[in-house]
């Protein structure tokens, strides 16, 4: 059967975030040749309709309200269920996002659904779809399936192939919600992390750990990225000891990241923090200590120290690119 | 005040994880309370310490699940109760744990209720949520910080790195992240007193469930191991070849760059 899927889009810094065209490309698969429908909700949001058409949506709704800037989830409650009444879906996907994993569960609760959380891959079409998601802190994958009813899947950025962005056609149109009562109201967001590249979102990521030693330590790495035109990362323990901000947390507590080249350097590779990035493509360890855990999901390994070897990567990248 | 903490016990997911017939083999593991129920049963200790109270731990699960309630006790809550669904119920999901945890609390008048943000196993994040939602009540999750005064709560959360600071009331569920607190290790005399502090055993029937009412929206068909990585390659010779050769690598056999 084919099936009428809602996508949820996000922004972030004045445009949409890939994790959208992502889930467009999977609302797809679950829609098995049905229709899809992006869903934008926020103060001032109807300009990226036509973006989401262009990456695959059939047709975009657009939820616009004063309450809708910041997100909060009685207010995006609110609108997603009104689009929901309207359209009656049969499938939905959202990123795997901050606002995805705090909206998704509430949406599932009020349609009385099943949710499958952090979907990396998806097997097969329409109702025979099959979701792949980790577990144990990415130590083991499971694939799931909806029972019945609705199909709600929440996607992990960076894993799912987006489709190519093509002049396609659709319909933008709005549906106007009366957003009260909101319970929650936001005072401030004390923005952390670095404008640019979002980290979730890189294709190349060079994080550093404890082993970084210092703030200014993390100049050579930073280098290093800019060259690869990726983004610097960290582990707990060089935010722990202030060498840079938390925003740069890579793993369970942090961000999970899937890049296409994940260099680790001065990172001893605890369980915490694999777990936000042992899905990369290609991981690249560098570390002084040979028996250090990154070494396992690393690979390539360097056994040495990162304020020698990092440089010298830099130059060697300059010499061939 | 009146505070509730949801507790998971869970696979340490630093020992090893063997599958063996479709299943993670358990014999023999280590388990523990999900580390992020730490913080909240930290979270809620230290409000009950400073606007009076009582903190209960709950879980559901089997037998087992007592020691982690036993820690939370020797921590400093007040009780605990255990939801034993080991007999009634084959297949359960996040629905089934959410629907189950909300028809306890339904009519306990919870003030506060505090949930770790995700369980490092199952990994879905959506209990907490979805038991506020069931509820009715308002939720905030992956907190860093939780002030209360009154009925007014001022929180800081974590959005993806970013601080969001903003304001609510109780009654409210919270979900806590890393960052929140540093979890106090139950003391000798705190276990001592852990031992007669009151634990209470249910089942579905005492909380008029029917298995068909908490039977579970999806079906985990298969669990693996992912795909065994060939060891990888830790180069050698001197660093200045190594890195050249790296680079090489990157750029030719596995063509990222
Ligand atoms: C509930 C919970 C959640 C957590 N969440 C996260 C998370 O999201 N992300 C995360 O990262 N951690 C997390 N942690 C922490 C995690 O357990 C580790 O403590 C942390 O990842 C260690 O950071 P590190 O590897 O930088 O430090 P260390 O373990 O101290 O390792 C430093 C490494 O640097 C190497 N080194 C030192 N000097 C050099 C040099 N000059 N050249 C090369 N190598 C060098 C050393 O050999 C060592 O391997 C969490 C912990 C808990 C309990
Ligand atoms: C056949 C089968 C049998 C299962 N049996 C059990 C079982 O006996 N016990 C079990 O816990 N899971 C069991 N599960 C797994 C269960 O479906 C999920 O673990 C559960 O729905 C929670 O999802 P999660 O792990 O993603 O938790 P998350 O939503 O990530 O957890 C977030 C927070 O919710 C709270 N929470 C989560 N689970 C519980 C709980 N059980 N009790 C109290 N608070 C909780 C904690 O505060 C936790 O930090 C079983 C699954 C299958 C397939």
């Amino acid at each position: 059967m084919s099936k009428k899927v809602l996508v949820l889009g996000e922004t972030r810094e004045g445009a949409l975030r890939n994790v959208t065209f992502e889930a467009i490309a999977a609302a797809k698969k679950i829609s098995g040749g049905g229709e899809v429908v992006g869903v934008l909700i926020g103060d001032s949001v109807a300009d990226f309709g036509a973006e989401l058409v262009n990456y695959g949506a059939d047709r975009v709704i657009t939820v616009e309200h004063p309450h809708l800037k910041s997100y909060t989830s009685d207010g995006y409650g609110q609108a997603f269920m009104a689009v929901i009444d309207q359209e009656n879906p049969e499938g939905i996907v959202f990123g795997h996002t901050a606002v995805g994993k705090d909206l998704s569960p509430k949406i599932a609760s009020k349609l009385q659904s099943g949710l499958i959380s952090d979907v990396t891959n998806i097997e097969g079409e329409g109702d025979d779809a099959v979701f792949v998601r980790p577990i144990y802190s990415g130590k083991a994958f499971e694939k799931v399936k909806s029972k019945e009813g609705l199909t709600f899947i929440t996607v992990r950025p960076n894993n799912i192939t987006p489709l190519a962005k093509e002049e396609r056609s659709g319909d933008i149109s709005s549906l106007s919600v009366d957003i009260t009562n909101l319970r929650t109201i936001i005072k401030d967001v004390v923005r952390k992390s670095a404008e640019g590249v979002d980290l979730s979102e890189a294709k190349v990521i060079v994080a550093g750990g404890r082993g970084v030693k210092s703030t200014e330590g993390f100049e050579p790495l930073q280098e290093l990225a800019n060259l690869l035109g990726g983004a610097v990362g960290a582990s707990r323990g060089a935010c722990d000891a202030d060498y840079c901000d938390y925003s740069l947390q890579i793993g369970q507590t942090g961000k999970v990241v899937t890049p296409d080249l994940y260099i680790a350097a001065g990172i001893s590779g605890a369980i915490q923090h694999l777990a936000g990035m042992s899905n990369s493509k290609v991981i690249v360890a560098i570390n002084k200590d040979p028996e250090a855990n990154i070494f396992k999901v690393a690979d390539y390994g360097i056994v040495g120290d990162l304020f020698e070897v990092i440089p010298m990567l830099t130059e060697e990248f300059k010499k061939v690119m | 005040m009146n505070i509730y903490v949801l507790v998971k016990r869970t696979f340490d997911t630093e020992e090893k994880l063997v599958i063996s017939g479709g299943k993670i083999q358990d014999d023999g593991a280590e388990f523990i309370i999900n580390p992020y129920d730490e913080y909240a049963i930290e979270e809620a200790i230290t409000v009950r310490d400073e606007h009076g109270g009582e903190v209960t731990v709950i879980t559901i699960g089997g037998e087992e699940a007592e020691k982690q309630l036993r820690t939370a006790l020797a921590m400093g809550a007040d009780k605990a109760v255990l939801i034993n669904t080991e007999d009634d119920l084959e297949e359960m999901d996040e629905f089934t744990t959410s629907y189950i945890l909300a028809e306890y609390l339904k009519d306990k008048e919870a003030d506060l209720i505090l949930a770790g943000n995700v369980a490092i196993d199952g990994g879905s994040g959506q209990v907490g949520p979805r038991v506020a939602d069931l509820l009715d009540i308002n939720y905030v999750t992956t907190i860093t910080s939780l002030k209360i005064d009154g009925s007014t709560v001022t929180i800081v959360r974590d959005i993806e790195g970013d601080a969001e600071e903003l304001e609510t009331s109780l009654p409210l569920l919270v979900t806590a992240q890393q960052g929140l607190n540093e979890p106090r290790y139950p003391s000798l005399p705190g276990i001592m007193k852990a031992k007669k502090k009151p634990l209470e055993e249910l089942e579905l029937d005492d909380l008029d469930i029917e298995e068909d009412d908490v039977e579970a929206k999806t079906e985990t068909i298969e669990i693996y191991l992912p795909p065994k990585k060939e060891a990888g390659r830790v180069l050698e010779g001197d660093i200045s070849a190594q890195v050249s050769e790296l680079v090489g690598l990157l750029r030719n056999e596995a063509k990222v760059i």
